[in-house]
Formats: C-alpha cells, structure tokens, sequence
C-alpha cells in the first residue's frame, strides 16, 4: 500500500478505462434516476450494487442504499428476515470495500448499519474482517477508526485493544496508526485509573522505554517520534491549567498621572497607566495553556470602585475557537474621583469547573490577588503624549526610575500540583536527554528536534523550581539544537527558526539581570514609559509575551519578525516598532487590532504588499467568510475611489486603530495609488503619518 | 535397512530388466534423485536402483532403531556374487566394493520409549531457506507436491557467553529484542539498512538503476574484503558481529582468527547469504522465519525428486546392489554395470553413490579433492523439554570459540518437535554439527555443545531423587535433561567424474542447507549431458497454487 512506484498507464488500460467510464455514467443515471423516483425494489437496488461495487465513492449511491434499506426493513417483521437484510448490507460493504479499502462512503455505511441496531452484531464477523484489512495494510486509518467504533460498540476494554496495538506495533512499529490508538486508550486508562493504571509514572516509563526501542532502531522512521513527541506532552506538562501571569500583578499600584516632581526625583512607586485617562482599567490574565469559561462567576472581583455593568471577560486571541492563553476585561470606572484617592481591586480565581482547557481538564488552584488604582485629577491629564513623532534609541536605565518593581516577575508565586512530583518528570526528561546524546545518529533530524524539546521541557520545569541560571542552560542547548536543524532540514527551516527565537526570548527574559538589559524607561513628554528593546536578534515571532504584559514601549525592529501573534496580549502597549521585519500582510497584524490604547506604531521597511499571494489571508477573518459584517469603513473607502477589493485587509486593519502615528514607508503598499487617502480617512486621529506631520 | 538384500542363489526373484539404458543410477541419495529426475525430465531413459530397501541413501532419514546398522553397517557386505574382475564378451567386468563413510559413532543414554517413532535425519542439522535453490527445484520439478514442509518457528538463537540470544534478522526483530543494548538496535538497524539497499541496488537491472542505487551500493573493493572487516568498519558489536557472521551469513570457520586464512568469508558471499536469509522471510504467508523443514524428514526430499522421474518414466529398483562395472576393452571408459541379480545393464552414463569406490581407469584423472579429506561431525539428541520455551523447532548457532578456547568452526543445532512427525508428541530432536579435519576434534566438540545446552540423565542409582528433583524445580531457565544422544563423524566427498562415463556424487556437507550440493549437482548434470537444460521450468505438472501451499 505504502511506497509502491505508480506505472504509466498503457494505451489500452485507457481504452479499458473510458469503457469502465461510459459504464459507470450509465449506471450512474440509473441509479440517480432511481434515486429520485424513489423506486427500491430489488433490481433497482441491485443497480446501486452494481455501481458501488465498481465505484464505492459514489456517496449518492450510498445514501440511496440507506433509504432503501430504511423503507424495506419496514415492511419486515420477521427477526430473520431482518437479520439476513442487515447480513446483505454488510455483504455490499464488504465487496465495496475489497474495491477500495480506504473508502470514506462504505466504512460510514458500515457504521450506520451497526448502530441501527437491527441485528446482533457478529463481533466475530467485524474484527474478523478488521483483521484481514489491517494485515493487508496495517496502517489502513478507516481500518483503525472502524476498531475503535467496534470496540466502544461492543463494549470491548480498553486493555484488549491496547494488547492489539501492542501486537501490530510488534509486527512493524512504523504504524502511525497504532501508536496514536495507543495514546488514546492509555489516556482513557489513565483517567478511569483502571486496574494496573493507577501510576502515570508507572506507565509512562514503561511507553518512554518500548518507544525507544523503536526510536533507536530506526531513528529515521517518523511513527515513533510523535508517539514519543505525546509522551513528552504528557510528562512536562502539568495535568490541569494554571494562570501564570497577570496584568495588573499582585500588589500593583496603579496611577493615572504622575506628580512632576515625583518623576524628577526618580522617587516613583507607582506605575502610569494610560487607560486611567479613559476611566478604563484592563486585567489580562495569562494561562499556560488556552482554557475557555472566564466570567464573573469563574472570576471573582471585589473592589470599593464602582465598575458599572457587568464585567465581560473575553479571550485575546486571532482564532476564534473560544479558547485562548490569554483573557481579558475592561473595567469601566464609574465613580466619580474628584481628589486623589486610592482604590483596590481583588481578583481571585477559585478552583472551577468553568475554567476547562482544551482536554478538557479544569482549573484547579485557586489564586489571589489585589492592586490598588489611584486616580488623580490634575492637569497631567490633559497631556497629549503623542504630539510630535516618536525618536526611538532615546531612553535612560530602567533602574535609575526605581520601578523595577513594576516588573512582574513570578507576580502570582504560583504553587502548581506539578511542583510535588515533579522530579519524578525531571528525572524522566534527563535521563531520556542521555539516552538521546548517545544515539550515534547526529545527523538525525528528529534526534535534534526531540532533544531540543526535551531540553526545553527540562527548562519549563526548573522555572518552577525558579533557577534561571538552569534555565538558561538548557535554552542555550536548546537554542544550538535548533541552529543545527536549520542547516539539516532546510524544508522546516521557518519551523525551527520561529521555536529558536521562542528559546532565545526565553532565554533573554527568564531573569531579572538579563531581562535588565533590554529594560529601560522613556520619557515622553515627562511621562516616564517603560521601554523594552528587543532588537537585532533574528526573531521570526514573539513568545512569553506574559513576561512583558507591563511593557508600553516596545521595540522590536530589525528582527525577522513574519509573524506577532502573541503581542495582543501587551494591553498596556502605547508605542510599537516593528520596522526592518519581514512582516508581509495587514493580516498578520491583526494582534494590533486587539491593543486598545496603542498611539504609535512603526511598520516601515517591510514587505507589506510585496508578495502577491498573503498565505495568512485565507485562515484570517475576511469580509468574505462572513464573519465580519460589511462595515462603513468599506462604503466610506468606496466613496474616495478607493478599491475595496483589494484593499479589505487594509481597510479592516486601519479601521479598528486609534493611531497618532504611523510610518508606513519601505513597503511596496505604501507606495500604491490612494493608499495614503485610505489611512487618512479610517484613522482621523492620526498626527503625523511616515515621520511628517499632519495638516 | 536390516533386511538382507535377496540372498545369492534367488536370482531368479529379481525382475529382468531392459537390457540397455541411457543412464544408470545407483543409490538414491538427494543429489542422484535429482539427477534421475533431470534426466527423465530431459527424455532420456533412466534406471535408478539402490541396494537399500528405502529412498534416499544417505540423506534419507531412518528409523531410530535402524540408525546403528546403518551407521556401522556389518563388516562382509560384498557379498559379491560375481567373480572378480573377469571378462565376459565385449568388456571387463570389475567389482564394485563399498568403503565406511561414518566413523567414531558413539552413542549414550538409553534409547528412549516409542523408540519407533523417533524418524532420524543423516543430514542433519538442515534445513531450507524459503527462498533458496532447493525449494525452487521443488516447484520447478513438480517435487512440490510430495513434501509438506513447516517453519523453524522459533527463529535462530546464538550462543554467546553461556547464554542463549535470539537472532534478530529484520527490523522487526531487532526491535522486539529485550536482549539488545539501545546503541546496538542502533547499529545493528543501520546496517541491515546498508545490506538491504545494497541488494535492493543490485537487484535493479543496471539501465533502471538511478544515482540513488547506486550510492546505495556497497563498493567492490569492499566486496572482496573480508565480511568481518566490512562488519568492523560498520562498528558492530563482539556480539551482532557474531550474530551476523555466524548466524546468518551461516560461515563456519573462526573469522576473527589472527592469522588471514581461506576460511575468510568475503563480503560479497556473505551478504550473498544475508540476501537469502532475507528474501525467505516472508516469501511464504504462513512461514515464519526464513526456514522450513520437511515434515517426516529430509528422506522425503530425495524420495520426491525420485517420484517426479518416475512420472517421466524412470525405472526404479530398489534392494538393487550394483555388483560390478562394465568397462570397454580398454578399459578407458565404463559401458555398463551389473546388478546384483547377475544381469547386466549397457548404459551410456554411469552415476554412482559416493559410498562405491569407483575403480581406477587406465586414463589420467584429477584428484584434487581426494588430498583434502573433509569430515563432519554431526549429533543426535533425545529429549523432552524445548529449548527455547514456547517455540517447536529453534535453530541454535555455537560461534567458534564461544564454547572453548580451542573451538575452530561453528557448531550448529536444529531442534525439532512433534509438529514435524519426527518423534512422538513431547519430544524433541537436536541435531548438531561442526565441520572439522581431525575426527576426535570434531566429535569433542559435538560433545561440548551438547553439554552446554542440556542437563546430563540422572544416574540410575539416584533415580528417584532425580525424579523429585525434576518435579519440584521445574523451572523454565532449567537445561533439558538429555535422555539419548549420539555422536559420529562422517566422511565429505565430492561429485567427480571418471573419463567421461561415470560419475560420483558429493556426500552431505557440512551446510546448513543443500545449496552447495545442489550447486555442485547442477554442475554434474552439465557434465553429464552439456547440451541439455537441467529440469527446465515447463517440466512439473501445471498446479496454480505452486507458491502458496510449499510450507505447511
């Protein structure tokens, strides 16, 4: 089945090929016809036999069949009369399958048939014919899903069917199929905590060591390895999801304007928050995995501020598939202040079967904290910050200001269940991190790629434990691992170059010293922001955004940024510079959209425009998969001569910005016809546009 | 075999005979069968006659209790009822005298009970590849039909330090493998890989054969070199070193020896083997392991190449000594032979079991075989416990040296069981065997290997305790007890042709498998007639499902 050269065809396999059309068109109308007029005696069902067993795509047929068999079975009373029409049935499935193994029509009709329930099935009938298939191809995946159909069907345990995995893996181990059937059962073992599977470490060990077996065979056949990559999932992460930052962390004070003097005497103890001006306050809560179920009940606020109507949490995420890392909510503050007072805030997130992640596991330990929100009233209030463009490079030490503090690192002191056992995990990845190092096979590259995983797998773990310098080391590794794979395996070369700059953000920032070095403040119009300067490193995305939620600055230029998913998690983010990147679509900025108070943004010299064809556009939200309504922003652009058409990501990307500045130039599409009329009439605000003011 | 043949004066109970024949055949061992049949197959007339009461001289398999008699046969048995060398008309008659090809036989134990249903092999240890040359002269001559074969289901084990190790021969083996190290699945996997690239090249036609085939071949200068310099270089353990020298590219002498020697496999035969080994696995949907053994025997073998030149019209004769040779004037060539029923035969070919001295002719020959007397010492071994638990018929291979310092070749055993219809059911067969030059050598370390892998019988004196002993400590990793076992040493020769008229075929070697007889078979057959094809593939009946019904 697998690997088998195709042959050209012959002249007279094509001669016998437009036969066998002509015959299946004739059949076809047939059968159609009879379809329609809804004719099911023998000889017109005989016909869609005929057609099935030549063609058993013919998905019509199928259908047609189940009709058919509906409206007969019907006039039959007799229990074995039935039982032989289910037995012909099958029968049909059976011949369309010795056509066509791996036809979708004929299993689903298959399945339809057993769970109509007409019959006692014939188990031995099923996996019988199971068994015939998968031998014949063992990696026969509508085999394998018609086995666990059968299985759960006729109640077969779960142990059984991991012998039989057991079983095939023993006959040839590159069986995609088998080992991921494997994962399944043992994780339903797992959670049922059955006989002999009450010890996830017990079993794990035991699968880390039979996959290896395979793995150290053949290092070059895939199948192990991403039973491997499972295992590894299931070992250095924790079972149930876990908040790992927030923004504002615990303790924060919170400040919608500064005392002048305060910011001269470097004597500053709170942090400037510009939303404060709007009344607004954002909470982000950051998981590290996506969940899904935040509201008032799974999140619990308490504060001597009045936040008017209900609080809204929703997910800060590009997809929409309801769960995401990151959540957030705006409290609108509806007090009136007239002097300076202080407010706190309690966020506490209890354990709740409202939060679930995606396997479907709930959060289970349960966090607090509290912030306090001062709201002044005085004549910093009216500072425009953003009147003049931007210089970047022009800022002073972080730590001269005195609000290092306002860094959160670690902010919730998360005590994660994973912390008890986790040297068992530790010990586990180490020991599989030397087995690896000794496989003699360095040109491997799914040996670099799983030792890369597991170092970093290792780092995750010791940044629980809280020893960085650790961490570091293993990034450091990690980061060599993947240098070394993107000489090896030039096709994935943008897979391992977006995990390297991951590593190497994680590196940079797991610290305080070195995170330090990036950190400083600028002064804005004698607005202190904190700045942090990522530049030059050859990053192709952005991670661990949930270490620079704080951040209002950010410099991100010359990398090679092709991607910033992640950043809309940076709520606090006034001013952005992501010029000199390869960003290459609006569709690739759509986390901005998401950064409510962002004032400035840099987009010069990249590649906006220059590639004909935007890969992201077609998985991103478009006018045309309805997700989006039809918005003024497209009339009013039409009423400027603008083309829509082509412009739409554009026009939704500007649309949903409140920019003082931008600076668009060094992209092909700055330079189209219209373009600057386009950003002009979607963003009224806008002061100065490519470094010249605005009139 | 007990049965005398027809005593002199009973002349008259022999058949009388068609007086002249294209070929005359004496003794039906493997190699004459398959010659007779050839012959048939080519249309020429054939008489076959054996002085033995059965098929296959000495590759039959026989009785347990008619092994002794044959092994040591009575000391006067040219019973030669025609006078020496005598002219009658035309020719010169000379007697035909047997000589003793086994030697040392030694036997110990007592035989055991159902002693009549124990069928033993004299070319033993041996099996087939599914693949090889024997099971295709099967198929080809239609001898298919009268063999019914089973698989060596228990694969092949090796000797190492003291211990018994599977034998992993494909990827899957070497992953199931609990025994192996994670690095030597490794190695061991990675060069497979090279040996299975290097076939699946070579076995592309050469104007199919793209770059890719031919970087994955394997260069010949590494060719020529030792096997075990080629293994070394793919940095394999003392023990897949082992495994692939011994195990599987089946060599028999110490190839780690300190001084270069002949005995030295070359890379190109042995991957030659491995390419066997390989292609047999799986070759046959019910089959496991790379191979097969017939069920009743390897006597069957012979026996079935015997019915397929009967089907041609071969005459057969069995309790049919040939007394003497007929030979022209000259004596330069040899006409014809007589039978022991007195009545001579004229024949054009002459080929003669190699247990018959062939009386020298006047004309010069080539003995360059005769001034290397190879021996094999084989053994037999009764007992009643496998040795691989769980499996019926195992292969176990004994490196050289593995059992003691001064162990020259490879020991070689092949356990068999009931499912085979060779011994009663809970009883199994070992047979054993080593090449080797010097007869007492060979025989000690037939003994050694037998004393590694099985428990001495109890001493009749502390029988009962024994017993106790056996029923309370029944555990798995303990040794069968040996309940009878015999030892001797058997004569190798050669095919050779005399003059063009007559000619010898070889005795059962020392190999695993009969591809060297055979070889040596097709070679004679050439000899004998140039200009005939040997058993041409359109020769057997027409059977559809040749192929699938040849193992079990």
């Amino acid at each position: 089945m697998h690997g088998r050269p195709r042959r050209p065809a012959k002249p007279e396999d094509e001669k016998a090929a437009s036969a066998k059309a002509a015959k299946l068109r004739d059949l076809q109308a047939q059968v159609l016809q009879n379809h329609h007029s809804r004719t099911y005696t023998k000889e017109a069902i005989g016909l869609s036999f005929k057609l099935l067993e030549i063609n058993p795509e013919a998905y019509t047929a199928w259908n047609y069949r189940k009709l058919a068999f509906q409206h007969n079975i019907k006039e039959l009373s007799d229990p074995e009369a039935i039982r032989s029409a289910v037995d012909d049935e099958l029968r049909v499935v059976e011949v369309a399958l010795r056509q066509n193994p791996k036809s979708y029509g004929a299993w689903y009709h298959r399945k339809w048939l057993l769970n109509q329930k007409l019959a006692p099935v014939d188990s031995k009938r099923e996996f019988g014919l199971l068994n015939k298939l998968l031998k014949v191809d063992a990696r026969n995946f509508h085999g394998w899903n018609y086995r666990r159909f059968l299985a759960r069907f006729m109640g077969v345990p779960d142990e059984e069917e991991l012998k039989y995995t057991m079983d095939k893996i023993s006959d040839n181990f590159s069986n995609y199929s088998a080992w991921h059937n494997r994962s399944i059962l043992l994780s339903n073992l797992l959670i049922q905590q059955s006989k002999g599977f009450e010890s996830k470490q017990k079993i794990f060990s035991e699968e880390f060591e039979l996959v290896t077996q395979a793995l150290f065979t053949d290092p070059s056949d895939q199948s192990g390895w991403f039973y491997h990559l499972w295992l590894l999932a299931q070992t250095s992460s924790p079972d149930n999801p876990q908040l790992i930052a927030s923004w504002p962390c615990d303790g924060a004070k919170l400040s919608s304007s500064f005392v002048k003097e305060n910011v001269e005497q470097n004597t500053l103890s709170s942090i400037w928050c510009h939303s404060l001006k709007e009344k607004t306050v954002p909470i982000v809560l950051y998981f590290n995995e996506p969940v899904k179920g935040l509201n008032q009940s799974s999140v619990k606020l308490k504060s001597d501020l009045d936040f008017g109507k209900d609080v809204h949490w929703r997910a800060l995420s590009v997809t929409d598939s309801g769960y995401s890392n990151c959540w957030t909510t705006y409290l609108q503050i509806t007090n009136e202040c007239s002097s300076s007072q202080q407010y706190s805030v309690e966020v506490s997130i209890p354990s709740s079967d409202g939060i679930v992640s995606r396997s479907g596991s709930n959060y289970n330990c349960p966090v607090h904290f509290t912030f306090t929100i001062e709201l002044i009233s005085d004549d910093a209030q009216g500072i425009d910050l953003f009147d003049k463009p931007v210089a970047w490079n022009c800022s002073e030490s972080l730590e001269s200001h005195g609000n290092c503090k306002a860094i959160p690192f670690d902010p919730l002191k998360i005590t994660s269940a994973l912390v008890e056992d986790s040297n068992w995990h530790f010990e586990r990845l180490t020991e599989e991190i030397d087995l690896f190092r000794e496989l003699p096979d360095d040109k491997c590259k799914f040996v670099n790629l799983t030792l890369a995983r597991l170092l970093l797998a290792c780092a995750a773990i010791k940044s629980r434990g809280r020893s960085p310098i650790e961490r570091k080391k293993y990034c450091e590794e990690a980061l060599a691992h993947f240098s070394d794979l993107i000489h090896l395996d030039p096709s994935h070369k943008q897979y391992y170059e977006d995990e390297r700059s991951l590593v190497l953000m994680d590196k940079l920032t797991c610290d305080m010293e070195t995170f330090m070095k990036h950190c400083s403040v600028q002064v804005q119009n004698s607005v202190p922001l904190n700045h942090v300067q990522l530049c030059r490193l050859s990053l192709t995305c952005v991670g661990f955004v949930e270490r620079l939620m704080w951040v209002q600055v950010l410099d991100l230029s010359h990398n090679s940024l092709r991607s910033i998913e992640g950043l809309e998690a940076l709520q606090q983010l006034v001013s952005l510079n992501i010029s000199n990147n390869h960003i290459s679509s609006f569709t690739a900025l759509e986390p901005l959209t998401k950064i409510m108070f962002l004032k400035v943004l840099d987009l010069s010299f990249n590649e906006i425009g220059a590639h004909s064809i935007d890969t992201t556009r077609y998985i991103c939200s478009s006018p045309f998969s309805h997700k989006i309504e039809v918005c003024e922003a497209f009339e009013e652009c039409q009423k400027k001569n603008i083309n829509v058409e082509e412009y739409w990501d554009a026009i939704l990307f500007f649309k949903s910005l409140k920019l003082a500045q931008l600076d668009i130039k060094g992209n092909a599409v700055a330079s189209k016809e219209n373009f600057r009329t386009l950003i002009m009439t979607l963003i009224p605000s806008l002061k100065s546009i490519n470094g010249e003011c605005v009139n | 075999m007990a049965e005398e043949p027809a005593a002199a004066g009973a002349a008259h109970e022999y058949p009388t005979i068609d007086p002249s024949f294209d070929v005359v055949l004496c003794g039906t061992g493997l190699p004459e069968s398959v010659l007779a049949a050839a012959c048939a197959a080519a249309g020429k007339t054939v008489l076959h006659v054996d002085p033995n009461p059965f098929y296959g001289s000495h590759y039959t398999s026989i009785p347990l209790l008619s092994l002794a008699s044959f092994l040591s046969p009575d000391p006067s048995p040219s019973s030669s009822t025609v006078a020496a060398a005598a002219t009658s008309g035309s020719h010169t008659v000379v007697d035909l005298h047997r000589r003793t090809v086994y030697s040392e036989v030694e036997t110990s134990g007592a035989i055991p009970e159902l002693a009549r249903r124990f069928t033993v092999d004299l070319v033993g240890p041996r099996v087939l590849y599914c693949a090889d040359e024997a099971v295709d002269l099967l198929l080809r001559s239609g001898g298919s039909h009268h063999v019914e074969f089973k698989s060596v289901d228990g694969g092949s084990l090796l000797y190492w330090e003291g211990c018994l190790y599977p034998v992993p021969g494909s990827r899957g083996a070497i992953f199931s493998d609990t025994t192996l190290k994670h690095t030597e699945k490794f190695v061991a996997y990675k060069f497979l890989k090279v040996v299975q690239e290097h076939i699946a090249a070579t076995s592309a036609s050469a104007d199919e054969r793209g770059e890719e085939e031919d970087a994955a071949m394997i260069s010949e200068e590494d060719l020529y070199r030792p096997f075990v310099e080629f293994l070394n270089q793919h940095s394999l353990s003392a023990k897949m070193r082992a495994v692939v020298l011994y195990a599987i590219a089946m060599a028999d002498y110490d190839q780690d020896g300190p001084e270069p020697s002949d005995k030295l496999i070359t890379t190109r035969e042995g991957i030659k083997t491995i390419a066997l080994y390989l292609s047999s696995i799986g070759r046959f949907a019910n089959a496991e392991g790379a191979f097969i053994y017939p069920m009743y025997g390897h006597g069957e073998l012979p026996q079935a190449f015997c019915r397929c030149a009967a089907v041609k019209g071969a005459l057969y004769v069995l309790r049919m000594p040939v007394a003497a040779l007929l030979m022209d004037e000259e004596k330069k060539h040899f006409v014809g032979a007589r039978l022991a029923s007195g009545q001579d035969i004229s024949c054009k070919r002459l080929i003669i079991d190699p247990s018959y001295k062939i009386p020298t002719l006047d004309v010069p020959s080539d003995d360059s075989n005769s001034n290397f007397p190879r021996s094999v010492a084989r053994g037999i071994c009764i007992f009643s416990k496998s040795l691989k638990q769980g499996t019926s018929n195992v292969l176990v291979v004994f490196p050289p040296k593995s059992l003691e310092e001064k162990q020259v070749a490879a020991v070689r055993l092949l356990q068999l069981s009931s499912n085979l219809a060779v011994c009663p059911s809970g009883m199994f067969m070992a047979y054993l065997s080593t090449p080797c030059t010097d007869a007492s050598a060979g025989k000690h370390c037939i003994k050694k290997a037998i004393d590694a892998l099985f428990s001495p019988q109890p001493q009749d004196s502390d029988g009962f305790e024994g017993h106790l002993e056996s029923t309370s400590e029944s555990t798995d990793d303990m040794k069968p007890t040996l309940i009878w076992s015999c030892v001797y040493v058997q004569e190798i020769t050669q095919g050779t042709s005399t003059s063009g008229s007559s000619w010898s075929c070889p005795m059962p070697d020392e190999n695993l498998d009969y591809r060297n007889i055979l070889e040596s078979t097709k070679k004679l057959f050439a000899d004998i007639y140039p200009d005939e094809e040997f058993l041409p593939r359109n020769s057997a009946p027409v059977h559809g499902d040749d192929d699938s019904d040849s193992a079990e």
